[in-house]
């Protein structure tokens, strides 16, 4: 987007050593301006500020406009907006201010950039560049037709099917150009000279019947074998494609489905591969036999009689040209008509979910008028539309007919010169015929290459994303895991903003450490952390002294029992959930684990025992039995490591006894972190940690907390005085 | 009126409450950005909690009012798009050039779902892929052009 570089070395001379683009003047205006920075001051125009350590720069953001400000502590000096778009630039602009700066107090030159991470995905960006190039890619660039191209890679495993289907197809277009042919003879030789008082000739009309029977089979039988072979690779490359994506998908790291909607994730790899499949199998191979058909027409046409044949063939770019050009008109109602199908659909998607709101504020009349509405939107476009469409296959059928004319009145013209013969002009005629229909399908081509290249985009938007969590290129053996944590100056940057700041704490093996504080302080981040969902920014976590970044992804992981907020139970049995992470676990196993987590014997209590069917429609457990299944999951894998992430956050005090009871279970021997908002449920913790603001303000036990009347104790009343009594003013505020 | 409104020397609003009570870098928010412009506007502190709630700016001393419009006018980013001059595919995302009452610029549209229809008749709200939102007041009142290449998004 803009033009930016950096130079690692300390420069003599008053070097540029970043610059930012800003696109917006004081008063909010487009305009394009640049500031500069060199090792001693900062440029705008003709004004400058030399740098010093009293120079501050900060950035802020509101409604899509960023503004970075330069203050010398006691007043604003200037402030430069810039759009979005140019935030990377400005970060990047404010990153190099603050490493020059501190090399004017430290004297030092200044140390190397940190890699810097994509915004949106947080996939490491090139050191040459400010925005990540496949977010950028993904936003900017329309869908090219090209990218079908990139499809070869799933074709290159059928090449030679694919092979064998252009050879069937070459021949089987050749088959059914055979007839027309034939009919040059059987006018010429037979029907004319009888017509002139020759008998016919029985043995040549057999054989020339003949020819046309043997021809329409022959056709038949490749055009079977080409649609049969070609439609066979295509559903194969469709599947590959599917499962190519699928694959690659669950390797990208949270970040990236964070980013996404479900809905569009399972429309690309579902509807899309669907789409692009039924483009190869159907469309391009009509289109290709289309093609074929009329470069071997022409050829025979010319091969009979040139200028016949030019004649014929002439009106065929025009009429092809003007089936586009309605054919484009068409599109674009058909495209609207798509856009207020979907408007009628959302009314629906609307009210159905929420009825019972609807009928409790006796809203069904107003319900029903926005439908209405909505369908007469619908009527109107439609007959906008019905207007042109109804008008398009006439206009082709006296097109064609136009054509045909031409080709009739050139062929009398000819016949009457005694320049061809009736045959001549029959075998035309009978061509022609065949390849004016055809015109229309293939017209079609444009608009639906165009879908399929979008359908591709999307997919390949998938297929190129690079897992910002990559596994380790030279993996380091992970040690035997005892259990003990280092976490060593850890950074964390979500985005623009900073969400760890300089968080260290070593945890011992066997240690139960409670995490506490509001909610956006971090504490999930840093469980995030640890479990390499994300990777740090700044710092490092180590495990028996390797870094995880250099650990197999899935060889850590292994180590670690999660139980999260809300219980995810899959479709399937009970005794598959609890296997969930040890598919080849035993009977006796999985009810060990289930009579650890208190699930025993409500499952016991199921129509089906452990085989009853949960996940999307087995609904018929409540949210702390949800929860003890979950908690066997993670028993059963004998995890080292324990995380619990408001694990008993979403249940009424009763059962969060029981989950507790089941989690006492859980947590001997293991080294525990758990994450509460209910400060009551951490009592049993060895440490309690507390964090706000991405940093740890306080670690000690309970009591010593207390004593302290930190930050712990703040939190801790505010808790207590909201369970006695109503809270008095200002009590929350204290609490948020 | 029982607070006073002034300018320090970082460019922050500085609110002062008749008890006496000083917060720095106070905030003005329309309520009703879209169908209220004018009215509704409160005075939020820097952590978000709402200080002052003016139904309108009418009565408000001439300094205020023009203290909390211009901070409004440099806060506020709503470009209004006055012709379409070219758009780069009809296909999703899609580079626009267009003519805004703040100068010439390029809009990204993500997907045609990021075109919203207002309330009055014909009115747009078109969100960019940077976040930025453009107005187009009355779209029937754009030119033949303009309206020919919009109506293929909608």
């Amino acid at each position: 987007m803009s033009a930016s570089s950096t130079l690692p070395q300390p420069p003599a001379t008053a070097e540029v050593v970043a610059t930012l683009d800003i696109d917006l003047d004081e008063r909010l205006n487009f305009t394009s301006d640049r500031i500069v920075l060199t090792p001693r001051e900062i440029r705008h125009g003709e004004r400058a500020w030399p740098l010093s350590t009293k120079l501050s720069l900060t950035h802020h953001d509101h409604a899509g406009v960023g503004t970075l400000e330069l203050s010398d502590g006691e007043r604003l000096l200037a402030a430069w907006r810039y759009t979005l778009g140019r935030n990377p630039a400005a970060l990047k602009f404010e990153r190099e201010f603050n490493r020059w700066k501190e090399c004017l107090t430290s004297g030092k030159p200044p140390a190397e950039p940190a890699e810097t991470k994509c915004p949106i995905c947080q996939a490491p960006i090139p050191p040459d560049e400010e925005e990540c190039p496949n977010c950028a890619r993904e936003l900017h660039t329309p869908p090219s037709t090209w990218v079908l191209l990139r499809l070869w890679r799933f074709a290159v495993p059928y090449k030679g099917m694919l092979f064998a289907g252009f050879l069937l197809t070459l021949a089987a277009t050749a088959a059914t150009l055979v007839p027309p042919y034939l009919t040059m003879p059987l006018m010429d030789d037979v029907l004319i000279p009888y017509q002139n008082g020759q008998p016919i000739d029985w043995a040549k009309v057999a054989w020339l019947l003949g020819g046309l029977l043997g021809a329409a089979l022959l056709a038949w039988a490749l055009g079977w074998a080409r649609t049969y072979i070609l439609a066979l690779v295509s559903e194969r490359i469709g599947a590959d494609l599917r499962t190519t994506t699928y694959e690659h998908l669950l390797k990208l790291s949270l970040e990236y489905f964070g980013g996404k909607r479900t809905g569009d994730l399972m429309a690309r790899i579902g509807s899309e591969t669907d789409r692009i499949n039924v483009f190869l199998s159907l469309h391009l191979l009509d289109f290709a036999t289309d093609v074929l058909m009329i470069a071997m027409t022409a050829v025979i046409l010319f091969s009979i009689h040139p200028w016949l044949a030019l004649i014929t063939l002439l009106p065929l770019p025009i009429i092809a040209w003007l089936i586009h050009i309605v054919r484009d008109k068409l599109r674009t109602g058909f495209e609207q008509i798509d856009r207020v199908w979907a408007e009628v659909t959302s009314v629906l998607a609307d009210t159905i979910p929420g009825i019972r709101v609807v009928k409790a504020f006796a809203q069904e009349a107003r319900e029903a008028q926005r439908f209405r509405e909505a369908n007469r939107h619908n009527l109107e476009v439609n007959d906008r539309l019905n207007r042109v469409w109804s008008l398009f296959a006439p206009t082709v059928g006296l097109l064609t007919e136009v054509g045909v004319l031409v080709v009739w009145v050139f062929g009398i013209w000819l016949i009457a010169k005694d320049t061809i013969t009736v045959g001549v002009l029959t075998a035309f005629l009978a061509y022609i015929s065949r390849f004016y229909t055809r015109l229309d399908s293939m017209s079609r081509i444009v608009s639906v290459t165009q879908k399929a290249a979008a359908g591709a985009k999307r997919i390949f938007d998938i297929l190129d994303h690079v897992s910002s969590v990559p596994e380790p290129k030279t993996p380091a053996p992970l040690p035997p895991v005892k259990g003990g944590i280092e976490i060593d100056d850890v950074h964390f940057r979500y985005g623009n903003r900073a969400i760890l700041r300089g968080v260290s704490l070593t945890i011992r093996p066997g240690e139960m450490i409670g995490l506490v504080g509001h909610s956006g302080s971090g504490k999930s981040t840093l469980v995030n952390l640890i479990c390499r969902f994300y990777d740090v920014s700044e710092g490092a976590i180590r495990v028996e002294g390797v870094d995880l970044r250099n650990v197999p992804v899935a060889e850590w992981r292994r180590h670690i029992g999660l139980v999260l907020q809300e219980p995810f139970l899959f479709f399937g049995t009970i005794a598959e959930n609890i296997a969930y992470g040890k598919p080849n676990a035993t009977r006796e196993e999985i009810v060990a684990a289930a009579r650890a987590a208190h699930a025993h014997e409500f499952i016991l209590k199921q129509p089906f025992g452990y085989d009853s069917l949960v996940g999307e429609r087995g609904q018929s457990l409540s949210g702390g039995e949800r929860q003890r299944i979950s908690i066997a999951r993670a028993l059963l894998i004998d995890p080292k490591i324990l995380i619990l992430d408001e694990a008993t956050s979403a249940v009424d005090t009763e059962t969060e006894f029981e989950i507790q009871q089941a989690l006492n279970n859980l947590i001997r021997g293991r080294t525990t972190i758990a994450i509460a908002h209910r400060l009551s449920t951490l009592r049993r913790a060895d440490r309690l940690v507390v964090m706000d603001r991405g940093q740890i303000v306080e670690i000690g036990h309970h009591d010593e907390l207390m004593e302290k009347q930190g930050h712990y104790w703040r939190l801790y009343m505010a808790q207590s005085k909201q369970l006695d009594a109503p809270p008095p003013l200002g009590a929350e505020e204290e609490a948020a | 009126m029982n607070f006073q409104l002034t300018r320090n020397a970082f460019g922050r609003l500085v609110l002062t409450t008749a008890e006496g009570a000083v917060h720095e870098g106070v905030v003005p928010v329309r309520a009703f950005a879209l169908t209220a412009p004018e009215e509704d506007i409160a005075l939020v502190s820097a952590e978000g909690k709402e200080l002052v709630w003016l139904p309108t700016l009418e009565g408000l001393p001439e300094a205020t009012r023009a203290l909390i419009r211009e901070e409004l006018a440099r806060r506020e980013f709503m470009p209004e798009i006055r012709r379409i001059v070219a758009v780069s595919s009809f296909a999703t995302p899609s580079t626009w050039t267009v003519d805004t009452d703040r100068g010439p610029t390029t809009l990204v549209l993500k997907s045609e779902d990021d075109i919203r229809r207002l309330k009055g008749p014909g009115s747009l709200l078109i969100a960019d892929s940077q976040g930025i939102h453009y107005l187009i007041r009355d779209r029937r009142a754009l030119d033949a052009a303009s309206q020919k290449l919009l109506k293929r998004f909608l």
